[in-house]
C-alpha cells in the first residue's frame, strides 16, 4: 500500500480509480444486499437450531427495511445517489444505483418478506427448518434486492441466477410430488429465460462495450440502430418471459400452486416484479428508440396478457392456480405502461407493480389459510367458509377488488393511471384491454368467492348442505398466519384510501425513469457535450484504451 | 479471422440445444441446456473480439502493456456464466433424478400432478 501512495503522482490515473475512500453514506446503498447476504450464510450455518432461526431473520429484514427506508428518503429528496465497488470510476467497476423506483420496490420486496416470514410461523414444518428454508429466504431477498439495486446489466445477470437458485430450493422445499412436477417446468422455463438474457447481454457487449446501465444510456443512441433493436428484442423476450407476459407464461400456472401457501406468497409478490422492473429499466430508461420501434408488438402483448390471464383464472378450480392467472394479468397491465410511456403511464406501471407486489403475496396468504380450513386445494371441494370464518371471506372479497381494481382499493388507482395515459395516446384498444382485464378479474374473483365463501356446501348434489369439511384455525394459525395477513390486507387498505404518498414517489420514479440525466449523473459519467460516434465500439483493446488492465497491475 | 468460424459454430451449438430442448424427455433437455449455455459463453468470446493471444497483465515497472492484449472482460463474464450455469445445471440434474424416481416419469408428458390432464370443466354455478 505504501509503494502504491508514493507511485500514484506520476501513475496519473485518475481515469479509471477512486483515491479517496467511499463516503459511508454510499455504503448504505449496498447494505440491503449485504445484510441479507451475510443473513443468510448466518442462517445457513446455525440451521439446526431451530429456535433462533426467526429471530435471526426477522432481525436481518428489519434491518434491510430500516436501511432501505433511509435509502428512500434520501433519494426522494435529493435525488438518485450511486456507489461504484471497487474504487473504480464508472463505467469500469459494478456500480449500485439507488434511484425512487429502485429503493421503492426493493423496499416492498422487504416488506412483503417480513410478512411472508410471520406467516410462515403457522405453516412450518421441523423438517423444512432443518432443510434451510430461512436461508433460502435471505437469498431470495438478496436476489430480489440485487437485482432492484445494481447499475450494471451483467451485475445483474448474477441477481437473477441468486433470485433463481433461492426460488429453486424454495420450490421443492417439502419435497412432495407435485413440488417436484412444478419445479422441473419452473425451472427449465426460468433458466432458459436467463440464458437468453446472457445472449442479449454478449450482443450489447460486443456492440456498445460497456455493460453499466448509465453507460449503455449514453452510448446507445450512438450505435448501430438495426443492432440494436435484435439486441432490444431479445431482452424483451428474456425480460417477458421471467415476468410472465401473454405468450411465455405457461411456467407460472404450472408451478406457483405446488409450494407451500407461504412460498407461493412470496413468489407470486417478488419474482415475476423483478421481471417487470427490468423491462421498464431496459426498455424506457436505456433503449427508448428501440421501445419505441417495438410499440405495436408491446401493445400487443399488453391487451392479450391483459384478457387472457382473467380468462383462464375464471377457468381454473383449482384455488391457488386461479391466483397464478391473476399475477399474470398483473403483468399486462405493466405492460400498457411501457406500451405508454408518458408519465402518467411510467408512474402508473411503477404503482401497479407496488400495488402487485402487495395484493398478490397477500391473496396467497389469504389462499393458504383458505385451504387449511376447508382442507381442499379445489374449489370444488370448498364452500360454506362464509359462516365458519367470516374474516377471511372479507380479505378475500376486498383482495379480488383490489385485483380488479374497484375503487377506493389500491388497485384503482395505477390503472385510473394506465388507462388515462393509454387514451391520451389515443390508443383505445390499450384502454378498453385495461376496462375489460377489470371486469372480468372482478368476475373471476366474484365466483371464486362465491364458490369457497357463499355456497353451502360442496360442488355436486350436496352443495346446499353444510361443508362438514370445515375446521377452525388453531390458535397458532390465528396467530401468525391469520394476524400476517390481516395486517397486510389493512396496508392494502389503508394505502388505498390514501394513495397521495405512493402516487408522488412513483410519479418521481417514473420522471427518473424518463429523463435519465439525474440518474447518469449520479452513476458519475459525464453527459455528452458533443456527440462522437468514433469513441463507440470497443473493437480494438489497444494499450491505451484499456484503462483498467493497467490500473489492476498497479 | 477465426470469427468466421466461430459464428457458425455458435449457430451449430444453438441450433443442437433447440432440438434438443424440444424434446419432451427430462435428460435430452438437460443437454440441450448445457449446450446452449457453453454455445452463448462461445458467443459472449467471440462479441468481446478475438484479436490478440497477449495475456493481460501489464509488465513490472510499466503504466500500461506494451502491445496489444486480449480483452479480458469477456473471459471474466464467462467464467461467471460458466459457474452459475454449472450450478443451475446440477440442480436440474438432480431434480430430474428425484423426479424421475418419484414421479416414475422422464417424459414431461406424463408429469401431470400440478396440472392434471383431462380436468373437469369449471363449475357453471353461479
Amino acid at each position: 500500500m505504501a509503494l502504491d501512495n508514493i507511485a500514484k503522482p506520476e501513475l496519473e490515473l485518475p481515469v479509471a480509480m477512486l483515491d479517496t475512500a467511499t463516503s459511508i453514506a454510499d455504503w448504505s446503498i449496498i447494505f440491503p444486499v449485504v445484510i441479507a447476504l451475510m443473513g443468510g450464510a448466518l442462517l445457513a450455518m446455525i440451521r439446526h437450531s431451530r429456535g433462533s432461526q426467526i429471530g435471526f431473520s426477522l432481525l436481518a429484514v428489519l434491518a434491510i427495511i430500516g436501511v432501505e427506508a433511509e435509502l428512500l428518503y434520501r433519494v426522494i429528496v435529493n435525488g438518485p445517489i450511486a456507489m461504484t465497488m471497487g474504487n473504480w470510476l464508472p463505467p469500469f467497476g459494478i456500480s449500485f444505483v439507488a434511484d425512487a423506483m429502485s429503493v421503492g420496490f426493493a423496499l416492498t420486496a422487504a416488506f412483503v418478506t417480513l410478512v411472508v416470514l410471520i406467516y410462515f410461523q403457522a405453516e412450518i414444518v421441523p423438517r423444512e427448518t432443518r432443510h434451510g428454508f430461512y436461508p433460502l429466504v435471505m437469498l431470495l431477498l438478496a436476489g430480489v434486492t440485487g437485482a432492484f439495486l445494481t447499475g450494471d446489466l451483467f451485475n445483474l445477470y448474477v441477481w437473477f441466477e441468486v433470485m433463481l437458485i433461492a426460488s429453486f430450493g424454495l420450490m421443492i422445499i417439502g419435497g412432495r410430488k407435485i413440488q417436484l412436477d412444478g419445479a422441473i417446468k419452473y425451472g427449465f422455463l426460468n433458466f432458459l429465460a436467463t440464458t437468453f438474457f446472457l445472449v442479449g447481454l454478449g450482443y450489447l457487449y460486443g456492440l456498445l462495450g460497456t455493460l453499466n446501465m448509465a453507460d449503455i444510456s449514453l452510448v446507445a443512441p450512438l450505435a448501430n440502430p438495426a443492432a440494436m433493436t435484435a439486441i432490444a428484442a431479445i431482452f424483451f423476450l428474456a425480460f417477458a418471459m421471467k415476468a410472465a407476459a401473454f405468450p411465455v407464461n405457461a411456467w407460472l400456472p404450472a408451478s406457483y400452486h405446488t409450494p407451500d401457501a407461504a412460498v407461493s406468497a412470496l413468489f407470486g409478490g417478488l419474482l415475476t416484479k423483478v421481471g417487470a422492473y427490468v423491462l421498464l429499466r431496459v426498455l424506457i430508461a436505456l433503449l427508448p428508440e428501440q421501445r419505441d420501434v417495438f410499440d405495436p408488438i408491446i401493445t400487443i402483448i399488453a391487451i392479450l396478457t391483459l384478457i387472457t390471464a382473467p380468462l383462464g383464472a375464471i377457468a381454473q378450480t383449482n384455488l391457488r392456480r386461479a391466483l397464478g392467472f391473476f399475477v399474470i394479468g398483473g403483468i399486462g397491465a405493466i405492460l400498457a405502461g411501457i406500451a405508454a410511456p408518458s408519465i402518467k403511464g411510467v408512474s402508473g406501471a411503477t404503482f401497479y407493480v407496488f400495488h402487485a407486489m402487495l395484493t398478490m403475496s397477500a391473496f396467497y396468504l389469504v389462499a393458504g389459510l383458505v385451504e387449511r380450513v376447508t382442507q381442499a386445494t379445489d374449489t370444488r371441494q370448498m364452500g360454506g367458509v362464509y359462516a365458519s370464518n367470516s374474516l377471511l371471506s372479507i380479505m378475500f372479497l376486498i383482495l379480488v377488488f383490489a385485483a380488479a381494481g374497484l375503487p377506493p382499493f389500491l388497485g384503482f388507482w395505477p390503472k385510473l393511471l394506465l388507462t388515462e395515459a393509454a387514451l391520451q395516446q389515443s390508443d383505445w384498444w390499450l384502454a378498453g384491454a385495461i376496462l375489460i382485464n377489470s371486469i372480468l378479474t372482478s368476475i373471476a374473483g366474484t365466483r371464486l368467492w362465491a364458490h369457497i365463501f357463499w355456497r353451502n356446501g360442496r360442488e355436486g348434489k350436496k352443495s346446499e348442505v353444510k361443508n362438514d369439511r370445515l375446521r377452525a384455525l388453531k390458535p397458532k394459525e390465528n396467530r401468525f398466519a391469520l394476524g400476517a395477513s390481516v395486517a397486510l390486507v389493512l396496508v392494502i387498505i389503508i394505502i388505498g384510501i390514501k394513495p397521495n404518498i405512493v402516487f408522488q414517489s412513483a410519479t418521481i420514479a417514473a420522471k427518473g425513469l424518463l429523463q435519465t440525466t439525474t440518474y447518469i449523473t449520479a452513476v458519475g459519467l459525464e453527459l455528452p457535450t458533443s456527440v462522437t460516434p468514433t469513441s463507440v465500439a470497443p473493437a480494438s483493446v489497444s494499450p491505451a484504451s484499456n484503462p483498467p488492465a493497467s490500473g489492476v497491475a498497479q | 479471422m477465426i470469427e468466421y468460424f466461430m459464428a457458425p459454430l455458435v449457430g451449430a451449438f444453438f441450433t443442437i440445444a433447440v432440438y434438443l430442448i424440444l424434446s419432451r424427455a427430462v435428460i435430452q433437455m438437460l443437454l440441450g441446456i448445457t449446450i446452449l449455455g457453453n454455445g452463448v459463453n462461445l458467443l459472449i468470446f467471440v462479441m468481446g473480439r478475438i484479436n490478440s493471444e497477449v495475456p493481460p497483465i501489464v509488465p513490472p515497472g510499466l503504466k500500461q502493456p506494451l502491445e496489444a492484449i486480449a480483452n479480458p472482460l469477456p473471459q471474466a463474464l464467462i467464467l461467471t456464466a460458466i459457474v452459475i450455469g454449472f450450478a443451475l445445471f446440477t440442480f436440474l440434474l438432480i431434480l430430474g433424478y428425484r423426479a424421475y424416481q418419484e414421479l416414475d416419469a422422464d417424459n414431461t408428458n406424463n408429469m401431470r400432478l400440478a396440472e392434471p390432464s383431462g380436468e373437469t370443466k369449471p363449475p357453471l354455478s353461479y
